[in-house]
Formats: C-alpha cells, structure tokens, sequence
C-alpha cells in the first residue's frame, strides 16, 4: 500500500528560547494522539524546531483511515417494540441517533435478553479529507505565556504567520485567523527569503539552502563544533553550560560562532561577577585556560553567517565592556562603605510587608541560630562564628551589585565579608544560607552555614504561617515547600535531631520574650506539623522506602525527621525477617487496645494486679523505660521484640477489659506505656506484614 | 553605514519613517513621565476599540537614574523614540527591521536578535509581552504587545516600540558616553544636557523639599480623584502623571520605605485604572470616533 509524508511548519515571530523545544515535543504528541483517533497509520514523526517554527514530517502515513466497524447496543427488545411488535419510539430514537433507520436495527441477545443491536460500518476516509482538522491541534496547544495580537480573541505564544502543510506535494488546505496553509515557508530573516517547497520531505534541505537549520539537534552539534574549534585554535576551555547551550541554540536559525575579548584589568572583578556579566546577562560562554583561570575573552553566537562578523564581535565587546566598567564601579563603590552601614540600611528593607523588615529578619535569626547551634553541639568557638554570621548575613542585599545583579546575593556577601576582614567561616555561612536552592541542590558545606540555612528558613516558615500565608495547592510564590525540603535534607546530612514541636515552642517563647514579631499569633500557628511531615514524605520518596514503612513512621505526631529516618531504617531492615510478623502484631495489639485507655501518662497501680504476668510485663516495662533514652532505634526495637513473649504472656493470662474498671483502667495504662515506648515507629498496624 | 547620523537626523528619520506606515507625528507630551508609555498618546488610547498610530520622542525622566552627569550612559532623563500601532499590524516586525535599515543599520551586518521580555509597568496597572531588541548584543528597543492596560484587557491590541535615542545613537555614532553625541549642527549631547543631568541629580537627591513633595502627592491624588468623578479624562490624567512623578523624586530621594512604597503604587494603579475606564467610557459618549473614521475609510477604499 502507498503511504505518504505530511509536513507540517507553524510559522511564528520569535518565540522564547526555552518553549521552544517543550514546544515542538507537544506539537509532536498531539499529532501522535491525533493520528491516532483519526484511525491514521504512520510509521514516524519526526520533529524540527526554531525559534520562529514548529513543525513535523510524519512519515509512513497510510493513504486512508482504517476501516471500522462498530456494534452499538440499543433499548431492549420489549421497550424497542410494543405489544403489536412495531418499534416505538425509543427504537426509532436510537436508530435515528446512530444514523439509520428501524430497518437497520437487528436483534440480538445479551445474557439470555434481547436488545436491538445497530452495526456501524465506517468506511475509512482518505487521508487528505481528514489532514484538515489537524488545526485541532494547532489550537490546543498550551505554553508557559499567551498572548493577543491585532483584533483577535485568539491566544498563541507569538503571532502566527504562515503554515506549511504539504500531503507530499499537495496542500492540505485549511485556515487559522487570517492565515491559509500552503506550500510557502520562510527563510533566514535576513539571509534568505520565502521558498515554495514541492514536496514534504524537501523541508530540511529546502530550509538548509535559505539559511535556517531546522533540526534543533543539528543545530545545537554546529554551535558544539564551532565552539570546540575556537576552543581548539586558542588553546582555551570552553565549558558549554547546558542551560546556556539549549537558549543559544534556540535564539538562533543559522549559528556562527565568534570570539570576543575584554581588557585584562576587568578580571580584578571577582569571577561571579565576571561570569554573571557574561552569561547570564550577554548569553555568552566564558573562557577559561587548562587551569580554570578566567581569561579576558568570551564565545558568543550570532545568528547569521560570518559576512561582517567584525562589526558583530565589536558590538557584543563594547556592551560587555559598559557592563563591566559598570561592575567595576558597584565594587569599589561598595567597598568604600563597612558592614555594619548595611546591615543599618536593612532597617530599611523589608522582608514582608506583614512580617517586617529585613534587619528585624536578622535579629530574629540569630536568636533561633544559637538555640539550635547549643541543640547541635557546636563548640563555643562555632557559635561565636555563627552569632556573627546570624547578625550581618543579609547585609549584602543592599550593595549596589546585588542590586544590578540579584543572582550574586550570598556570593558578593561572602567576597564583601572577606574583604571586609570577616572569619572566613563567618563569611561562607553567608554564601551558604541560600542553599539548597533547588530540590536536589547543594547543601551548605560548612557547619555553621548548614544552622545558619536552617535558622533563616525555619524564620520565614514560621513569620509566613504566623500571617496567614500558607501554602495551599500549586499556590507557594514565596517556596516554603522548598525552604523545608531544603531543611529536611540539611537536618539529615548532619544526622541533626530536630523535635519540631519543641523547637516550634522555643521559638515562638523567643519572639514573645524578645517581643519580635508582635503583630502575628505565632502560638495560633496550626498545621506545621503536617507541612512538615509532607516534606518528610516527599524525602522519602526519593529513597526508595516502602509506602507502608514511611505511613507508619510519619504518623508519628511527634515530629522529629532523624528520629523517622531512623525508624524508617530499622523498620526496613526487619521487615523481611521471620521476627517481624508476631513482634508487630503483639504491637499491633498493645496500640488498639491502648488506644482505649483515657488518661495519659497514668501510673500503673501493681496492688491492682491479679496474676503473675501483670507483675512481669510491668518490671519488664519498667526497665525499657528506663533504659529508653539511652537506646538508638534499632536498639529500642530489639528490646521490644524481647518484649514480645512477654505481652503475649501477658494477653493470654489477661482479660484487658475486665469487667472491674479500676482494674481495666490499670490494664490500659500498662499498655498505653509501651505504646509511648514504640512510638516512634507510628502506627505499626498499618504496616503490611505478610 | 555611509555617513553617522546626528541625534536630530535619526529622529527625522524615524519620523518620516514611521509617517509613511501610518503613523501620525505627535508631539511630547508637556507632563512629566518616566517612559513613552505614560504618555495619553500611548496609556489612554491603548484601551477602547478605537485604532490608533502614532509616534513621538518622549524626554523620559528617572530621577533614581540621575548620576551628576557622571555615569557615561545613566541620565536622569533619556529621550524614547515611542511608535504605538492598534490594531498591532501584522508586518509590524518587518516595519521596525526596515526603520533600522533607514537608520544605516543593514540586518546582515549586523546580529539582530529578538529576545523574550515580558514587559511590565505595576504602577500603571500594565503588562504586555514582547522582547528586548538586540543589536550586536546591545539592547536596543523594546518591543511589546500590549495586554492589558490601566489594569484592562485590551483588545484590539497595541503593539508598541519603544527606541532607546542613547543607546541607539551611542552605537550609531561609535561613542562611549552619551555626552559626546552630535545632536546636530555639530552640538554636542552633553553641552546641552550636562548641566541639566548635574542639577537635578543634585535636586533629586539632595535638595528636593519631601515635606513639599508628599503634600504635592496627596493633594494631586485627591484631584485625580475628584477629576475623574467629574469625567474630566484628561485633566485627571495629567494629575496622575504628576503623582507619579512625584512618587519618583520621594523615591530617588529615599524618601518612600519599602513598605509605604507598595502602598503608593497601590493607589498609583487605582487612579490608573479608573482613568482608563473613565477615558473609554468618554469616547463611548462620542460614540468612538476613530473607529467610524476607520470603517469610513475602509469602506472608501472597498469602492
């Protein structure tokens, strides 16, 4: 059977670089999915995009649809006909509804019944009568941003200018706003022109003549060789940044790369500072030598040929250069001013307008930084170090080159505190309080940086939840999910306890006493813990620990990560043994009937005892309890296990609800204790035991 | 490029340029504003169904930009090259390459790039999305569709383009400092602007009277106000346009904390947006005019 090629090209004004290949993959599967319904065999689609184009060769189309054939049930035999066996209504209804008439209804039986039956013959269409409706597909598309143009109501990611849409050498007609398919597509803006294609597959070479490189792939490997060259011929190391290499490759149609310079005095700049200019602002690849030294020069690509690159690479050279002598400015201008007149400044700044200001910020921070330096151990030494770091570690926010260059906050911190003749520890706990800045990113190296990251984070979680701006759905602008991630993954790279009610309290009897941030009812604060145990979840589904297992220790409603990481380990390890099934079902046991018993942390009464196996659990008890501070997780759960003959002892000698109440009280108090014991295994009845 | 253009001849380029697409030449307009946008001939008649092209140099004043004359590309005010089109015509980024080949500037000696930037101005309740225009790396225009306006969605849509005179004549002429552009007969920028860019930088930072200045600002809000009740569109946006200057120099002055600051731009964007309403509202009244003026014309053109 013949089969065919259907190009399709969506012509746009310049799109951004980072839809673009998100972009063109949802065209892809959209046409996947429609070919599909539309009963169109194909045997691949293949995908190119540009800046200014979207577009798809399907190749292998069948030459129609697949034939179907469907059986489409309708009303029962006895609603279909009446008493003198003529079709009703409801079976003229039906027949009507599939598109015939009573006289194409056939009887059937279903489970002994009989209904009418209606068998669909569709007739596949050739492929040409169906291609039209891709504009479904055109229209459906979504993108990060939309936008009107002219007088339509119509959104798109950018004006639509022209479609391609060609059947091998045929035009499959149709229409979007004003703009009509054909065979016209669009060359380089400025070194091509408008071509007719003949056929489909003359796309890519078509294009290629006109300038543009179509396949995004081969493009991104032209800019990969280009810049290897230059790379090569100067004897530099060109690191090409992914993000950096996908945008370039997507701001351009034709990629030329070229080699600039800056003069060498402007590498007394700091490298941050230096590479922010460059990349992050100018899209351009920064150069270093085999030894990673910045060196003046940097690799841009312009989006044409090589026809008057002088004046390209004179042009990009005396914008980089203001940015730079710009740098150069802010840096010393900074450094003509001491810490302690920015952090003055902060005063200034505000955090949150309901929270306060950025100083106010500070003072608060240091305050929960030390409680939890002297909960983790730090040396008197340390929490010196932190103590400074805690009262000046947002001063560089107002430094006039965090102000042009946002991304440099916690860098130009550290280089400033440096300069300024600050510990070097107090100086990369600035930088490092930022971090993680992403699920997966890195976490403070440094000990103090790692309490200082924690103490910032837990602040603004707590200032937030204090007015009222709680994380709700997809609705987190100010990243409070991240912040407590990111704390999370801190507490567990240090193996840091974190009892979060305790802390919770510690902190909010230090903004009362301290009277800090007055205007919020931080001691109203409802939800913290299950915001946090939601992070908790969310650590451990990156680990691979069954769902059972994280349920139970999560459940725990005192909330302490290290504790559950602990448990969720030993629970783990046991899970497989032969142990596991009768300890946890003896817990299992203690749990539901402890759940009974009213009055928590009640004395267990021995002169209530009846038998010797009451004494027995309660000695054994005893001991645990004391004994229980003292013992890691893994060690508690050996000693329960231990415990297990015992309470089982105790259950078959025991009615635990006697009909004496002061006797059954007692009974549950017993239990309730070895409850509190496991409680950091959660709720073990939910566990799957097999 | 044959022969550098002087600042006068790049802006009678552009005018003549942008006239033979349709646009109407106006003139700046005599209230203080930070950017072309804010001019009536852009805010107010980028809202209601009516066309409207146009195109002017807006001196553009940012007195927190202001630095003594100093910096060699930072004024406390620069001029924009303002073009509005609306409906946005669909050759539109065809129309701004081609005022750059008039310009000396031919593409293909050259790297031009269209780079994403959403454009946003909170305090006139505005937002659009476009690019930054980049010559050699430079940026050189702003390029938006807008979307919404006064804090309305628009439709038809404006496309506007907004030319950095500076930075365009910076690269045109081969300066390194905006003070050594021709402006013409040979006058150089900065012995026309120096001394203004010195004088108030000083004014703005040192000197301006705060308590003056916040006075001027409620009492120009409170009319404003009592304006736009009246239907006086006009008047009424004039008075914004001081309060927002106003709000620039409390501002540069570092007069306004940074909470006050959200709540004067609050009641900027108030008054912006109830202007807007206002001003369409008006031109119901009169029944659109521009826009009969339009179908007249496109029915001539029909028969």
């Amino acid at each position: 059977m013949t089969t065919h090629n259907y190009l399709l090209e969506i012509g746009l004004e310049d799109m951004p670089a980072h839809v673009v290949v998100p972009s063109v993959r949802q065209l892809h599967d959209r046409m996947a999915a429609f070919l599909k319904d539309n009963r169109l065999a194909f045997a691949d689609i293949k995908e190119y995009a540009t800046p200014r184009r979207l577009a798809l060769l399907v190749s292998g189309l069948a030459d129609k649809q697949t034939d179907e054939s469907t059986e489409n049930r309708g009303p029962a035999m006895k609603i279909a006909k009446d008493a003198d066996g003529n079709w009703t209504k409801a079976a003229q209804g039906f027949a009507r509804g599939q598109g015939g008439t009573v006289d194409d209804l056939e009887e059937r039986d279903v489970k002994g019944t009989p209904y009418v039956f209606y068998q669909k013959n569709i007739i596949g269409q050739p492929v040409a009568d169906v291609l039209p409706k891709v504009t479904e597909i055109i229209e459906a598309m979504t993108f990060p941003t939309r936008m009107h143009w002219s007088h339509y109501d119509f959104e798109y990611i950018r004006p639509i200018h022209w479609f391609v849409s060609l059947l091998d050498d045929k035009i499959v007609p149709f229409k979007v706003l004003d703009v009509e398919a054909g065979r016209t597509t669009q060359g380089h803006r400025f070194l091509g022109h408008a071509v007719d294609l003949q056929t489909a597959t003359d796309y890519e070479d078509a294009l290629a003549d006109q300038f543009v490189i179509v396949d995004e792939q081969k493009r991104g490997d032209v800019i990969k060789a280009q810049v290897k060259q230059i790379a090569d011929e100067h004897g530099w190391r060109i690191v090409l940044n992914r993000d950096l290499f996908e945008e370039v490759t997507n701001l351009v149609e034709y990629p030329t790369a070229f080699a600039g310079q800056f003069d060498k005095k402007y590498l007394e700049l700091p490298d941050a500072v230096l590479i922010t200019s460059m990349r992050d602002n100018q899209r351009y690849f920064y150069v270093t030598d085999h030894d990673g030294q910045l060196l003046p020069d940097f690799v841009a690509v312009r989006n044409g040929n090589r026809e008057y690159l002088e004046n390209v690479v004179k042009g990009n050279e005396k914008v980089l250069v203001a940015r730079l002598e710009d740098a150069v400015f802010f840096y010393e201008e900074d450094q003509q001013h001491s810490i302690a007149d920015y952090v003055e400044k902060l005063k200034t700044v505000m955090f949150h307008d309901k929270i306060g200001s950025m100083y106010e910020k500070m003072q608060r921070v240091a305050g929960i930084a030390r409680y939890l330096g002297k909960r983790f151990d730090l040396s008197e030494a340390e929490l010196a170090d932190l103590d400074r770091a805690a009262h000046i570690y947002k001063f560089d926010l107002v430094t006039s080159m965090v102000g042009e260059f946002p991304e440099l906050q916690g860098t130009m911190g550290e280089i400033y505190a440096n300069l300024a003749g600050e510990k070097e520890d107090v100086a990369k706990a600035i930088r490092e309080h930022y971090m993680p800045t992403s699920a997966d990113g890195k976490l403070p190296a440094s000990k103090i940086g790692s309490v200082l990251a924690i103490a910032d984070k837990m602040d603004t979680i707590m200032t937030f939840f204090g007015a009222g701006m709680v994380p709700s759905g997809s609705n987190d602008p100010y990243a409070l999910r991240r912040q407590a991630y990111g704390i999370i993954r801190i507490l567990q790279d240090h193996k840091w306890h974190f009892p979060l009610l305790r802390i919770q309290a510690a902190i909010v009897s230090q903004f009362q006493e301290k009277n800090q941030v007055p205007h919020l009812h931080l001691d109203k604060v409802k939800g913290l813990n299950d915001f946090f145990v939601d992070r908790v979840k969310q650590f451990f589904s990156t680990k691979d620990t069954r769902h059972d297992i994280v349920d139970a220790v999560t459940a725990n409603q005192d909330v302490d990560p290290e504790d559950m990481f602990a448990a969720a380990n030993v629970l783990t390890d046991q899970v497989d043994k032969e142990s596991f099934k009768p300890t946890v079902e003896a817990l299992t046991r203690v749990l539901h009937l402890a759940r009974k018993s009213k009055d928590a942390g009640a004395q267990v009464d021995p002169s209530l005892f009846q038998n010797p196996s009451e004494q027995k659990l309660h000695d054994a008890v005893e001991t645990l309890q004391a004994d229980a501070p003292q013992l890691s997780i893994a060690e508690l759960y050996q000693r329960l296990q231990d415990l297990r003959p015992i309470i089982n002892e105790y259950f078959e000698e025991n009615m635990v609800m006697d009909k004496d109440p002061k006797i059954r009280d007692n009974r549950l108090h017993q239990l309730a204790q070895i409850r509190d014991i496991a409680k950091f295994f959660g709720n073990l009845d939910g566990l799957i035991v097999k | 490029m044959a022969k550098k253009l002087d600042i006068q001849d790049m802006i009678s380029t552009l005018q003549h340029f942008w006239a033979s697409k349709g646009c109407m030449l106006m003139e700046a307009y005599d209230v203080e504003k930070g950017a072309g946008t804010m001019s009536p001939y852009t805010f107010l008649r980028a809202v209601g169904p009516e066309p409207w092209n146009a195109a002017y140099v807006e001196p553009s004043r940012r007195p927190a930009d202001g630095r003594y004359g100093e910096n060699p590309n930072r004024l406390y005010q620069h001029h924009q090259f303002q073009v509005v089109m609306k409906p946005s015509p669909k050759e539109i980024q065809e129309y701004y390459l081609d005022s750059l080949r008039a310009l000396g500037i031919e593409p293909l000696e050259h790297d031009i790039r269209f780079v994403e930037d959403n454009w946003e101005n909170p305090s006139m309740g505005c937002a659009g999305v476009g690019w930054e225009v980049w010559l050699d790396g430079m940026e050189v225009s702003q390029f938006t569709y807008f979307q919404v306006v006064g804090g309305l969605n628009v439709s038809p849509v404006t496309s506007e383009l907004t030319y950095g005179i500076e930075r365009l004549a910076s690269y045109i002429q081969d300066v390194n400092s905006v003070f050594d552009l021709e402006w013409g007969d040979g006058v150089l920028y900065g012995d026309i602007f120096k001394e203004p860019e010195y004088e108030h930088s000083k004014y703005a930072f040192e000197e301006s009277d705060q308590d003056m200045l916040l006075k001027f600002f409620n009492d120009y809000e409170k009319e404003a106000h009592r304006l736009i009740k009246l239907g006086l569109v006009h008047p009424a946006y004039d008075y914004i346009l001081k309060c927002s200057h106003t709000f620039n120099l409390l501002d540069a002055r570092g007069a306004v904390s940074v909470t006050e600051r959200a709540g004067y731009l609050a009641r900027i964007r108030k008054m912006a947006h109830l202007v807007a309403k206002a001003f369409v509202a008006e031109r119901e009244k009169r029944g659109f005019p521009l826009l009969k003026h339009a179908q007249e014309n496109a029915a001539k053109e029909v028969e």
